[in-house]
């Protein structure tokens, strides 16, 4: 089973359909218990750093998903949530994440050039780095859907896809068992369905 | 690189799709959502939702179909048609929308802009503009074409965008269903005057109208039709071969 973070942030109806779809078990939930029983999270987002990492906080769920990433739980977070999984975010000031993965979440327009629109919103490829199990169903060069315009930096060691937008931009991330996608799988056609299964199955 | 977009826009009334020439005559198609398997099936990048129910029976039975949609398709959706409040930006996205777009109900109150963009962020808001060259000069049209509001469309447009509109649907009347191609001149002037995506809209009649929008307008990120997906005549997978054969980013 897998536990969704519910922690009031951005809209589920999606990522719940998808995970259906791929006949994965999952509840949307906030409750200790049944997040520890679970077998892997997943950390959605949409919305503003600041006040996803303060709801993440608040509701205490930053602690839950803290304490079973340590226990080796496989982790996913998607777009703001992959986001909140860093050390710290510029966005509107400085703000702490959850430190799962080391590096910062900073402006794209801070790293592409002047004329292209931000957010970074439609289809664009990736360009693996590494072998990593989320991608064993999927192609280098396969399209996904992203809407930011944020990015993950300083993270190389961690960066296992990137994106070209100007710039190379992080698309996907991961650190032992902590995952996390800039994109939007559930929203990335056959393509997202299928790493959204390999992440079922890691 | 991103991609340019294709999007079918499904004109849904009482549960059915239909798509009129120059928004008259509406003719009946098929079943909303089996349209938006087979067109999610073919490559299209997004789809666009748009009710144009007025009964509120009507709106139950596209809150429905929407509902369905969404658990069933997995790219993008947009929906519009009658958003005029915040409580109907909450309906349509508990179904399942992930972009809602608004057009007369901006019109009416520019502040559901602003309001809907703290909200749920500006990538959710998507203008939806029709336009008709009046005197020489684009005029913003409201309620589906019907009553010229006298505003001038480009500054429409960009308030709309300083106000949180992340994207722009951009119709002309004088090309839709006309079917011999883009409104290139009105698009051009578009996205020189805003830095958002903006999604072409009206005219297509060909997979050379889609080849000749997007050369002449490196900037545009999307070309949106209906009737010509619609009746098969012109195939997403055909389109989409073409455009990468004439080295435009699209995804296979």
């Amino acid at each position: 089973m897998i536990a969704i973070i519910d922690y009031g942030v951005g809209n589920l109806f999606s990522l719940k359909s998808s995970l259906k779809e791929i006949g994965a078990e999952a509840v949307v939930t906030a409750d200790e218990k049944l997040i520890a029983e679970a077998d892997r999270i997943i950390l959605p987002g949409v919305g503003a750093f600041e006040d996803a990492a303060r709801k993440l906080r608040e509701s205490g769920m930053a602690d839950v998903v803290k304490r079973e990433a340590a226990a080796g739980k496989p982790v996913m977070g998607i777009c703001l949530g992959m986001q909140l999984l860093f050390d710290v975010g510029y966005e509107y000031g400085v703000h702490e994440g959850l430190g799962l993965i080391h590096g910062a979440v900073k402006p794209i327009a801070d790293v592409i050039p002047d004329n292209y629109k931000i957010p970074h919103i439609g289809w664009n490829l990736l360009k693996f780095r590494g072998d990593s199990p989320l991608f064993k169903y999927i192609k280098e060069g396969d399209h996904v859907y992203f809407v930011h315009s944020y990015y993950a930096a300083d993270c190389d060691e961690s960066v296992i896809a990137t994106t070209e937008y100007g710039a190379d931009l992080t698309a996907a991330v991961a650190s032992g068992n902590v995952y996390g996608c800039q994109f939007h799988p559930e929203k990335s056609g056959d393509v997202g369905l299928k790493i959204l299964k390999a992440f079922t199955e890691i | 690189m991103i991609t340019k977009r294709i999007i079918p826009c499904l004109d849904v009334k009482d549960g059915r799709v239909v798509k009129g020439v120059n928004f008259e005559n509406l003719g009946d198609v098929a079943s909303p959502v089996d349209m938006a398997k087979l067109y999610t099936k073919a490559g299209a990048d997004e789809l666009v939702f748009y009710d144009i129910t007025a009964s509120a029976e009507g709106r139950r039975i596209f809150t429905e179909i929407l509902t369905e949609t969404a658990s069933n398709v997995f790219i993008p959706l947009t929906v519009g048609g009658g958003i005029s409040s915040i409580a109907d930006f909450d309906r349509v996205l508990k179904c399942g929308a992930d972009k809602v777009s608004v057009n007369s109900g901006a019109i009416k109150n520019p502040g559901i802009i602003t309001e809907a963009a703290k909200l749920y962020g500006d990538q959710c808001v998507v203008l939806s503009c029709d336009i008709k060259r009046v005197g020489g000069e684009f005029r913003v049209f409201a309620r589906g074409g019907r009553d010229d509001t006298g505003m001038e469309a480009i500054e429409w447009i960009k308030r709309c965008v300083g106000m949180g509109a992340g994207e722009v649907v951009v119709n002309s009347i004088d090309t839709d269903g006309v079917k011999n191609g883009f409104d290139i001149e009105m698009l051009d002037a578009v996205c020189k005057a805003v830095s958002v995506p903006v999604i072409a809209s009206g005219g297509a009649g060909s997979i050379q109208d889609f080849i000749d929008l997007f050369r002449a307008i490196p900037d545009i990120d999307a070309g949106l039709a209906a009737s010509i997906f619609h009746f098969g005549e012109v195939s997403i997978s055909d389109l989409k071969d073409r455009m990468a054969e004439e080295g435009i980013p699209v995804r296979r």
